[in-house]
């Protein structure tokens, strides 16, 4: 398949272009810029006039829901809804069930979705067996089988011996480990940040300290290990500083923050409405606000969606009781494009956030539009604007906070592995 | 907080979910309706025709047996027909929904929900899923509201103190849990109350709870100086579990209303409670049966409020 993407602004924050200049796809690869290559004759012509072309987005947290909770959304589903929303790579976390803590699930997730159109997958291993926060899993074996990182997801490591020894285990190896910073005592039974708001509404708090204590935790052991550490979705200003002081300090350290939170805050929880429960739950508005400084002054590296589908069931239930998380991946480009609007960040850094340091993070080769590299592009339209609806959220889950929202940058096409695997109609 | 869900365009209540937002001439109205149904109690037949013909539900996910028979009695003396269902020990245990029990008693054409649920929010969640012709009423959800409870207490304050504006209230226990404090707080500080304290330990108080309008104290001793009403709490026994209080013993001593600590409050003070109290835990029983208890008018008054309220929200043909 040979693809002339025609007439659009390239953007690629990894050799710092922003030039209008064609590109050239032939065999999974980009073949050239500006002008074809001698002899090139192309299958397909997309017409990016007015458009962006950037790398595919790289997303560090996508629940596929496989296996296990296919009721909620299936490999095909939201495979799909990742390429519709410009994403060519993801990350997707272990809190399937059965978790991702055998070589052979690894294997059998990476096999299906190789054979669907859609993103390349990179499974984050369990850090423990069954996420029970007791044994470590067979990392190496985890790692031949295609895992590119070891986490507890949302699951608890109360276990501060557990915790030590799996860093340890997985700095041997060099393995990143990625970690939601949450004390399990203090969270326990919380479900809404507390503050005044919660206060107010009765809703159960878990305090800031909860992810300020287990990072102050985290950042020693880490010290301590050597290991490659990664803190997923930050969730307070007090956090946030802490990342930066241990930034400063040339801790190898990353982070990442989810959209969701660059745009929400407790405020938003008057009307109970089960949509905004998350986890880490949404905090403050100073909370969001350090939020969106830390990932403009780079302490925080990279936005993820922090997809996760959950089936109707599951959310029309008093908020207390209603499952957390949100459908995500699609707005993935269109909540970073608001954030760089609102914060006047160039079109530039705000993709650098989710191409190029994600891919980072990741450690694969993606976020690059280098001639020669692999053919796994965005092209999307900066100016238009679209309402969010269950009717054009592709994700087999309709819940989020943000439908009934118009928010900038439509996604005309996807390509990934040099094919088209979306196209908007 | 009131979002316009409980509220009609016009300014009519459609739903009681909290006081949080409501207007102090909505309150005021509850009140003054509540004075003319005092007398029905008393006659030979207990009863008038306001809501002949309705069918209220009264929807318990959580068990109660106070505030269930005194919605009950309030709508029977309104001539409702009302059925009480247990819903912790049916459908819920056999993984119905909460959505799916309101759809099937909507399909028996019930005209009110009064709703009481373990979760905060779940009356609210409950009044945006019912059909536009049923009122729903709060019965306590979670620690977040129990309007109906605040509405009867600012009746007994008003009953026995006449006016608001030249008050001070405290409130004294567990306010973290209490979904009773909080429905008082808003209506005490909507009603123009000028001073209102709490007093706890700070392991029973939220987060932020000065942010309610409230002064915080921690010490009895100085919380109850000169105030005109003292509202005590409920001490659950699981609070000594989750490391919240050492025992109920130094509860007591620290926080319990005894007649040393009520003579610190001006000499004509009343003594509040929601019920059911702990005697020798929250408050003496010196203190509970003594004069300047208004304990039990509390429980009587309380059905002519609830009865307020579901003859508003039946509409004003009803009043």
């Amino acid at each position: 398949m040979k693809i002339h993407i025609k007439g659009g602004r390239l953007i690629d924050p990894a050799s710092n272009t922003d030039q209008m200049a064609d590109v050239y796809v032939a065999a999974g690869k980009i073949v050239a810029i500006g002008s074809a290559p001698e002899g090139f004759h192309a299958n397909k012509t997309i017409n990016a006039t007015g458009c962006v072309v950037c790398p595919g987005l790289v997303d560090l947290s996508v629940r596929l829901r496989e296996p296990g909770f296919e009721y909620k959304a299936t490999l095909e589903s939201e495979m799909l809804a990742a390429a519709a929303g410009g994403v060519t790579s993801l990350a997707c976390p272990p809190d399937t069930d059965p978790p991702l803590d055998e070589p052979g699930l690894v294997e059998m997730l990476k096999f299906r979705a190789r054979n669907l159109p859609g993103p390349r997958v990179y499974p984050v291993g369990a850090l423990t067996q069954k996420l029970k926060g007791e044994a470590l899993t067979e990392m190496a074996e985890l790692t031949e089988a295609g895992c590119v990182a070891f986490t507890q997801t949302d699951a608890p490591l109360a276990d501060t011996q557990v915790l030590s020894r799996a860093l340890d285990y997985a700095a041997t190896y060099d393995y990143p480990v990625w970690l939601r910073p949450q004390d399990y005592f203090l969270s326990r039974g919380g479900v809404a940040h507390d503050g005044a708001v919660a206060s107010r509404l009765g809703l159960p708090g878990i305090p800031a300290l909860a992810e300020t204590i287990a990072i102050s935790t985290m950042l020693m052991l880490a010290r301590q290990s050597g290991v490659r550490l990664h803190f997923a979705r930050l969730s307070t200003r007090e956090g946030v500083e802490l990342v930066r002081a241990a930034k400063a300090d040339s801790l190898r350290v990353s982070c990442d923050v989810s959209a969701n939170h660059l745009h929400l805050s407790d405020i938003d929880l008057t009307r109970f409405d089960s949509n905004l429960h998350f986890l880490p739950p949404v905090r403050g508005q100073r909370d969001r606000e350090a939020l969106v400084q830390g990932l403009i002054d780079k302490t925080i590296d990279a936005i993820c969606s922090d997809h996760a589908p959950v089936d109707d069931d599951e959310k029309l239930l008093p908020f207390g009781e209603s499952s957390p998380g949100a459908s995500g991946v699609e707005l993935l480009l269109p909540l970073t494009l608001k954030w760089a609007e609102e914060n006047g960040v160039k079109l530039i850094d705000a993709l650098d956030r989710i191409t190029r340091q994600p891919a980072c993070i990741l450690g694969i080769p993606a976020g690059t539009l280098d001639i020669g590299a692999n053919a796994d592009l965005c092209i999307f339209d900066p100016q238009a604007r679209a309402t969010i609806t269950t009717k054009t959220l592709k994700s087999q889950g309709k819940n989020t906070p943000f439908l009934g929202l118009e928010l900038p940058g439509v996604v005309k096409a996807t390509v990934i592995d040099g094919h088209v695997d979306f196209e908007h109609t | 907080m009131a979002d316009g869900l409980q509220l009609t365009p016009d300014g009519q209540l459609k739903h009681l979910l909290t006081l949080d937002g409501l207007p102090s001439r909505i309150l005021t109205q509850i009140l003054d309706t509540a004075e003319t149904f005092m007398d029905v109690g008393e006659r030979d037949v207990k009863k008038v025709p306001l809501l002949r013909g309705k069918a209220i539900f009264n929807l318990f996910f959580e068990p109660s047996t106070r505030t269930r028979t005194t919605f009950d009695i309030a709508a029977k003396r309104l001539s409702a027909d009302v059925v009480s269902l247990n819903i912790a020990a049916s459908s819920q245990s056999k993984g119905e929904t909460v959505l799916d029990t309101v759809a099937n008693l909507t399909a028996m054409h019930a005209d009110m929900f009064i709703v009481r649920h373990s979760q905060s929010g779940a009356a609210h969640f409950i009044a945006r899923h019912v059909a536009p012709h049923i009122a729903v009423v709060n019965a306590g959800d979670g620690r977040h509201a129990h309007p109906t409870q605040g509405l009867l207490d600012m009746f007994t304050i008003r009953r026995y103190k006449g006016a608001f504006h030249n008050l001070r209230v405290a409130i004294v226990g567990d306010v973290l849990h209490s979904r009773v404090a909080r429905s008082q707080i808003h209506a005490l500080t909507t009603l123009g109350v000028p001073e209102v304290r709490v007093i706890a330990p700070r392991t029973l108080l939220p987060v932020g709870v000065e942010q309610m309008g409230v002064h915080v104290h921690h010490d009895m001793k100085k919380g109850l100086k000169d105030v005109d009403v003292i509202i005590m709490l409920r001490l659950q026994n699981e609070r000594m579990k989750g490391a919240l209080l050492p025992s109920a013993q130094e509860y007591f001593k620290q926080f319990g209303l005894t007649p040393d600590k009520l003579a610190l409050a001006r000499p004509d003070a009343i003594v509040m409670h929601p019920g059911p109290m702990n005697r020798g835990v929250e408050i003496d029983s010196e203190v509970a049966d003594g004069v300047q208890s208004v304990i039990l008018q509390q429980v009587t008054y309380g059905i002519a409020v609830r009865m307020a309220v579901m003859s508003l929200l039946m509409g004003p043909t009803t009043t």
